[in-house]
This record gives structure tokens, C-alpha cells and sequence, in this order.
């Protein structure tokens, strides 16, 4: 079985400050790390490899500076990795993306799974991976959370939804985005790290694709940012220091008659 | 296409350098350079410059006979035959976007045997409810859905459509934009119509930060949004209200599908939805474990309220996926949220901001979590949470 995922570089959030002055994010120094959402969507596709045979192939779409991700997809065990890049794709929005990952993963050809994460954790958009399904016309199966089986060309897995989850079947090829719930990945193995060192990165620029160029980065993008605002502050509500004896009285005292209403 | 500076208009005055988002502009020799690697055209320079230093170029295709795309749409999702609760919110929204434009709002339903919610959905402020209703149509599958309502969007082209930020909407028109060629901003925040040019102006955060963008889609129709559950205020319901119901007909091929729904199980979940609760305590990297979140169910079950998080405290394991409040999370709107702990992150804030009352417990005054909150206390949570926990038990007599 020919597995692709798709993965992405994002800034790690959880170190991201923002500066008290202009009221931006403070950048230097923020380290790029796989998505968050990636990682379950990785380990899910060696799982797969493990229990059915095959291969895995990690994909980003990014800067030069996302071959790092991919370097780390191999030390958990996938065995290939393309890189994505070129001026041209800059200021893609969700379509243009879907679009060119689509075109670069139809190059890799016969691909049985396409697996993602549910969502990117700096866009939060959740449209790339159905739009990259789409683009293919494949069918898809979003917020997965188990995969029961996969045989005679259908895959029978459980979709999350408000409510609990769906057990749903698909034929194979398909397109899939995992939720965290699906799997614990496991840490990179010394084999792993071995082999990231070593493996060969395939480039893809948009010359090297099947793309109109008109679909492309800015250009094939339908959506645009007109404004960038820092949001207008609430006016300054009632903060009490001091003693945790007398601020918490007071606090009591303001709030006691919204709770009983 | 492409960016540029042009350096005879370039004054050398830094301000680009510091909106830019990804710190992607420098000086050098006094004037403004970009580093193409880091640069992303968003565009954020170019609106900060005042001196028209900055060019970027732009040419996009567009959608053929735009001008013809007219009217407001509301996806009506539904489960079982009942309509969410986001339709509501969507069409509350959607009838002031409709009047700004001087065009109809109109809701689209998908399912079997759904007829009897066409009413409520006028009461609700639709002039318009189209219905498909086949027994393949039941329950959501993704291609079904998706060539049905791409269908239907192609024969009536309305302007702007609005669907909600739930896991079928998401699935659903993510696809359907990529089918009509034409742009999808999740999770907006904000939605209004642009008073000159008549665009949605889209907002949403932005990067991860505290920073918000609006976005336009100027040259496609549908301009398409999901906006999230609680964001918006529900539509108030008006029995007297009259509209057009059309029972759409459409061709059997447009309702298969490669995907089949083998089984749907319904979990029951112990703990309380915390989207509908009316008190939320939540907690945040400040609680330091998961066994600290004890002092907070006490708190909580004083108040009659429920139990959030921040994402910081989720993605350490502390508490379940359920619990998150945030752009990943759960948007939530209670009477009273009290936020322990957590330092406020824009990506928390736009989850729990529409709150009617925001209370903040931290040790940092300089928290951005304060800029937010109605009333604070600045202290050792772990020593203010149980106290409160008191004497609210003593002040409301519990």
C-alpha cells in the first residue's frame, strides 16, 4: 500500500509572546515544528505500513526550511520525503494550496491513502486536506479517530462527530484527516535518526509539476488579506491585589447577585 | 506578480518592519528590504505604508458573470430532522448582511423527510428555503452533499454563503468551494458588508497571534464563511414572518456516493457540554497537573457550572479534548467565565471573549488574559480558588 502525508511547518505556538508595546507577535527566536496535528497523521501511516505493507512518503508544501519537518517524519518511520517549494506558491491561500499539493501528489502516482492532520494549528482552517481530496476526486473521510480495516479495496473506519462517531466505509483510494485521538506516536528510533540524516529529499517546483500557472500561489488564490488589526482592548475591568483573604471577598461581593439571577 | 519595494519612495521610516508578521522586513542602507524566503504576500506592509513604498501585484482570475451573483445564503444544517442551533445564528447574521445589500436571505436544507423545518426557518428570517430531500440525503455523506449543493449553488448564485463551523460543515464546503472555484475563510469572527464596494469583509485571527485579519474574496462568488457555533446571537424567532418554500428535484447521479455510513453511535457523554453551560472555571499551564483541576470541579459544582481548559493544559494531557476552550476548541458564550490560570492567548481569547462576565484568576498582573476580564484577581490560584469555593458556598447559601 503507497501511503502520502501531507504535513506542515508551523511555528510552535506555545512559545509565541506577544510584545507589550506594539501588540504583535514576537517572532525571533520561535522555533518551526511539525504541525501538531501532523504527527498523529505520520504515525498513523507507519501503523498502516506495519500492519499492511508498504511504504509511507511524507509531502510539504513551505519554504526551503521545511525540509526540516520532513527530516523528522523520517526518524518515526517514513521512508521517503518530497519538498514542495518555489517563489511561485507564495501567498497561496486554502485553494491554491489544495491545488498544487494535489498536482505535485498525483506526480508521486498510484497512491492508495492520502492522510493529513485534521487541521494546521497556525491556520486552523481544516480545508486543505478535503480541497487536496477534491482536486483528486477522491473520496474522503474527515476527523478520523480509528481505522478498523482495510481490505478488498475499501477501508472501514470511525469518524468523530459532536455526538460520538460514525463507522464509515470507503473505497480505496481515499483521502483521510486524523484526530489525535487515533494513536500515540511513538518517539524517533536510532534507526530513525540514522536514516533522516542520510535520506535523499525530492524537490518539486512548479516546473516539475502538471500546473496552470494561473492557479498558483497569490494569483490562484480567491482570498484575500485587505486589513491586519490588532482587536480593540474591552474597557479595563475591575482588577483586585492583595491579600487572597480580601480579594476574594470583594470578588464574591461583585458577583454574587449575577449568579443568583 | 510578486512584492517590491520601490526604493525612490521609501523613506526609510520602519514601519513595515514592525507590522510585518513574519519578520520578514529589514533595513539596510536606510531602506526597507524583504526577505522573500520569510515573506508570505499578506499584505500586512503594504497597508502600513504610507508613502505607497510597497507594490504588490496581484492578478487573479475571477469568477465569469460575477455581477449576476446575488442574495444571502444560509447552509440549514440539520440532524434528524432538527436544525442546529448555529442556523439560527447564521441567519441572525445573515438577515443584516442581506439588508446591508438590499438582496433576500435564503436557507438550504439537505436531508429526508425534512419538509415540516421550512417554517421555523422563516420564522427565523428567511425570504427563501429551498429543500432537497431524498432518502440518500438522510444522513451527511461528503459527495452526496457535495454535488447536491454545488448543484444547486450553480442554478441560483447567491452572493454570499455562510455555513457553519461544525464538523460537517467544515468537511462539506471545504469541498464545495474547491468544486466552484471560489474562496472559504473559516471560523470567522466578524462578518460585515464592505459600504463602498458592497464586499463580505471576512474577519478572522490570524497567525496564531493576537492579530486579526478581514479578508475579502473580490473576484469570486460565492464569497463563502463558517463561522463557529455560539459566535454569533441566535435570530429571534417571528411566527408572523412569511416566505417562499422550492422543493428542489435533482438528478439521481448528483446522490451517490464512494463513502457509505456502516453505523452511528451516539456517546452520552458524563460530563456537562460546555458549549451550553452557563458558568465555566476553566484552567490553564497554570494549574501545573491534571490532580490540581479537583479545586476547580469543587468551585464549579458551587456555582452550578462546568469545567474548561485552555489548549496549553490539553495538549499536556491534563484534561480531555472535550474540555478545550479556543480557536481549536470550543467557542463558548456563559453568563459568568472564570479563567484560572491561563495567561490568555488570542487563540483562547476568541473562544471565550463574547462571555456576558469575564473573571481572571492569575499571579501575573501583566497577563493578557486581564485586558479581557471584567474583574481579576491577581494571586497564588491554588490559595484564591478554594477560598472562593467558600465563600461563594456561605454567600449563595449552598
Amino acid at each position: 500500500m503507497k501511503i502520502v502525508v501531507c504535513i506542515k511547518q508551523v511555528p510552535d505556538t506555545t512559545q509565541v509572546k506577544i510584545d507589550p508595546q506594539t501588540n504583535t507577535l514576537v517572532r525571533e527566536g520561535v522555533q518551526s515544528i511539525v504541525n501538531p496535528f501532523d504527527v498523529y497523521a505520520i504515525e498513523e501511516a507507519v501503523r498502516l505500513k506495519e500492519r499492511f505493507g508498504g511504504t509511507v512518503t511524507v509531502i510539504t508544501m513551505g519554504p526551503p526550511q521545511a525540509e526540516n519537518v520532513l527530516r523528522e517524519a523520517v526518524t518515526v518511520g517514513a521512508d521517503d520525503a518530497v519538498l514542495v517549494s518555489d517563489r511561485a506558491f507564495a501567498g497561496s491561500d486554502t485553494l491554491a494550496t489544495g491545488y498544487t499539493l494535489a498536482m505535485a501528489i498525483k506526480k508521486l502516482g498510484n497512491v492508495d491513502m492520502i492522510i493529513c492532520g485534521k487541521q494546521a494549528s497556525d491556520g486552523d482552517t481544516a480545508q486543505v486536506g478535503p480541497g487536496i481530496a477534491t482536486q483528486l476526486d477522491l473520496p474522503q473521510v474527515t476527523y478520523v479517530n480509528k481505522i478498523e480495516d482495510i481490505k478488498d479495496g475499501h477501508a472501514v473506519m470511525h469518524r468523530m462527530t459532536e455526538e460520538g462517531y460514525e463507522v464509515v466505509q470507503t473505497s480505496m483510494p481515499c483521502l483521510i484527516t486524523v484526530v489525535k485521538e487515533i494513536n500515540e506516536p511513538r518517539l524517533p528510533s536510532l534507526k530513525g535518526k540514522m536514516k533522516a540524516k542520510s535520506v535523499q529529499i525530492k524537490s518539486m517546483k512548479a516546473i516539475d509539476l502538471d500546473v496552470e500557472d494561473n492557479r498558483l500561489g497569490l494569483t490562484g488564490s480567491p482570498t484575500w488579506v485587505s486589513k491586519i488589526f490588532t482587536p480593540p482592548p474591552r474597557p479595563k475591568g475591575e482588577i483586585f491585589e492583595g491579600e487572597a483573604s480580601e480579594t476574594t471577598t470583594k470578588l464574591v461581593g461583585v458577583l454574587k447577585d449575577h449568579l443568583k439571577g | 506578480m510578486g512584492i517590491q519595494i520601490l526604493n525612490d519612495k521609501c523613506t526609510g521610516c520602519t514601519i513595515c518592519v514592525k507590522v510585518c508578521p513574519f519578520g520578514a522586513i529589514t533595513m539596510s542602507n536606510k531602506k526597507a528590504v524583504i526577505d522573500l524566503d520569510k515573506c508570505t504576500l499578506c499584505g500586512a506592509c503594504v497597508d502600513s505604508c504610507k508613502f505607497h513604498a510597497i507594490e504588490l501585484k496581484r492578478e487573479s482570475s475571477r469568477t465569469p458573470n460575477l455581477e449576476q451573483y446575488k442574495g444571502v445564503w444560509v447552509f440549514g444544517e440539520q440532524k434528524k430532522g432538527k436544525i442546529q442551533s448555529v442556523v439560527f445564528e447564521l441567519l441572525g447574521k445573515g438577515r443584516e448582511l442581506a439588508d446591508k445589500r438590499g438582496v433576500e436571505l435564503s436557507c438550504v436544507v439537505l436531508g429526508h423527510n425534512i419538509q415540516g423545518c421550512a417554517q421555523e426557518l422563516i420564522h427565523r428570517g428567511a425570504d427563501n428555503v429551498y429543500i432537497v430531500d431524498a432518502p440518500e440525503l438522510e444522513h451527511f455523506v461528503d459527495e452526496a452533499y457535495t454535488k447536491v449543493l454545488v448543484n444547486v449553488i450553480r442554478k441560483y448564485r447567491p452572493e454570499i454563503f455562510l455555513c457553519g463551523a461544525t464538523v460537517l460543515g467544515r468537511s462539506l464546503v471545504s469541498r464545495v468551494a474547491v468544486k466552484l472555484h471560489t474562496g472559504l475563510t473559516a471560523d470567522c469572527t466578524g462578518l460585515d458588508i464592505d459600504p463602498k464596494e458592497g464586499y463580505l469583509m471576512q474577519t478572522r485571527p490570524a497567525f496564531g497571534g493576537n492579530i486579526m485579519a478581514t479578508i475579502l474574496s473580490k473576484n469570486h462568488r460565492p464569497q463563502m464563511s463558517t463561522v463557529r457555533h455560539k459566535v454569533f446571537k441566535e435570530a429571534i424567532e417571528d411566527k408572523s414572518r412569511k416566505g417562499k418554500v422550492i422543493t428542489e428535484t435533482v438528478d439521481r447521479t448528483l446522490l451517490t456516493s464512494r463513502t457509505k455510513i456502516l453505523d452511528i453511535v451516539e456517546e452520552v457523554s458524563a460530563t456537562v457540554n460546555i458549549a451550553e453551560a452557563d458558568i465555566i472555571v476553566s484552567g490553564g499551564r497554570g494549574m501545573r497537573g491534571p490532580e490540581n483541576f479537583a479545586i476547580l470541579e469543587e468551585l464549579a459544582k458551587v456555582l452550578g457550572g462546568a469545567v474548561g481548559s485552555s489548549r496549553a493544559a490539553v495538549d499536556s494531557g491534563w484534561m480531555p479534548y472535550s474540555h478545550q476552550v479556543g480557536q481549536t476548541g470550543k467557542t463558548v458564550c456563559p453568563k459568568v467565565y472564570i479563567a484560572c490560570g491561563i495567561s490568555g492567548q488570542i487563540q483562547h481569547l476568541v473562544g471565550m471573549q463574547s462571555s456576558d462576565t469575564i473573571i481572571a484568576i492569575n499571579k501575573d498582573p501583566d497577563a493578557p488574559i486581564f485586558t479581557v476580564a471584567d474583574f481579576g484577581i491577581v494571586g497564588d490560584l491554588f490559595e484564591v480558588v478554594p477560598l472562593l469555593t467558600k465563600k461563594f458556598k456561605e454567600a449563595l447559601g449552598r
